[in-house]
């Protein structure tokens, strides 16, 4: 399926192909540590368990700031 | 995936169980209100000063320190304190958030910077005291805001500084002080910081204690709460930053790592304390800003002679 991830830190915006269903896949997938950001679609919270859908837009809200 | 406490979907997955929106709302709050309970953070005579910064531990803790005193109908004055470093690019955009956040939220704001304070901005002074000392730009920013921190809380009548520090902060900071050797610097950690109470230096609280950083962002997204994304430009460099990838790595794979470390070191923090009590020396004033110190002259002041040298 096709995702757009949209990472909050990098500020920039990734176009991936993966043959995985879940959030867990696609976080392991771009090499991102769930500890490190919190997962958005449509403005609602995924967890790692979560299911995705082909052409699915994600955020990737850093949970690191500051210093 | 459903909330183990009804039936509304998950959106955290922690090492007891998923939780929901409002269900997780209410355990973040109540974790929080525990540990200034369970710890004596704050009391009902406290003046409380909150060292903030824009980001989303400052704007949470903000937050719930007026909410817990609302709920406990403590009589308590507080107000934030922001320290303006002057690093480009990055504190500009924090304090608008501030600012913002204090005013909606009708919090009394009180603003010090560097450049008042010490002549120059952190990055005007770093490249002078790094040629002589080597000092990295976090090094100095720490000892020169920890100082205005102090002395600007306590001018203000503070008997309590309420910081953003969180169960990340604490596990990071515990492994760096082990991974050194830093076994005195280790004592003044815990959800109360230092060691003793000292004239002049006023105690330093952490109601975000027991919270994830992952938690807290969360808590802060579902509040609404404004947090633009914004990383220091010199935070890239610390050796914290290697600890924190390494951490968040193994709680990725083994959930409640952070909170076993920090438990751990809760057991044996009373003797690191003692051991600490015994082996430094008797806090003095500086002798030449006053402020509390180990030594004749406090690491700001030291700092400052170095800028200001020939």
């Amino acid at each position: 399926m096709n995702i757009t991830v949209i990472h909050e830190r990098k500020q920039a915006t990734e176009h991936i192909q993966f043959a995985g269903k879940s959030v867990f896949e696609l976080l392991q997938k771009i090499n991102v540590s769930s500890e490190a950001v919190i997962v958005v679609r449509n403005n609602d919270v995924l967890t790692e368990n979560d299911l995705l859908n082909d052409n699915d837009e994600i955020q990737l809200l850093s949970v690191i700031s500051g210093g | 995936m459903a909330c183990h406490k009804c039936a509304e979907k998950a959106v955290i997955a922690l090492q007891h169980g998923e939780l929901c929106k409002n269900h997780f709302l209410s355990y973040f709050e109540e974790k929080v209100f525990t540990t200034i309970t369970k710890h004596d953070l704050l009391n009902r005579k406290d003046t409380i000063g909150i060292a903030a910064s824009g980001g989303k531990d400052s704007l949470t803790v903000l937050y719930l320190t007026k909410k817990f005193l609302k709920k406990n109908q403590f009589p308590s004055h507080f107000f934030a304190l922001i320290i303006d470093e002057g690093i480009a690019g990055y504190r500009e955009h924090t304090l608008k958030d501030l600012e913002t956040f204090c005013k909606k939220q009708q919090i009394e704001l009180k603003k010090v910077s560097f450049r008042e304070a010490w002549g120059v901005t952190l990055d005007e002074a770093h490249p002078k005291i790094n040629k002589d000392t080597k000092k990295k730009p976090c090094t100095i920013c720490g000892v020169w805001r920890r100082s205005l921190l102090n002395r600007h809380a306590r001018e203000a009548g503070a008997t309590k500084l309420v910081t953003g520090h969180n169960l990340d902060d604490e596990a990071q900071a515990i492994l760096m002080n082990m991974f050194k050797a830093n076994v005195g610097l280790a004592a003044s950690l815990g959800p109360k910081s230092g060691i003793e109470e000292r004239e002049g230096f006023v105690p330093r609280v952490k109601p975000l204690y027991f919270c994830t950083e992952k938690e807290t962002r969360l808590y802060a997204f579902l509040k609404g709460f404004t947090v633009n994304f914004a990383e220091c430009p010199n935070a890239r460099e610390g050796f914290r930053m290697a600890i924190r990838d390494f951490l968040n790595d193994f709680e990725g794979r083994y959930k409640g790592t952070k909170q076993g470390i920090v438990n751990s070191f809760l057991e044996i923090l009373p003797l690191l304390k003692e051991k600490a009590r015994q082996d430094t020396a008797h806090p003095q004033a500086c002798e030449r800003c006053g402020e509390p110190a180990r030594q004749m002259v406090c690491q700001a002041c030291a700092l400052q002679e170095v800028l200001h040298a020939p």
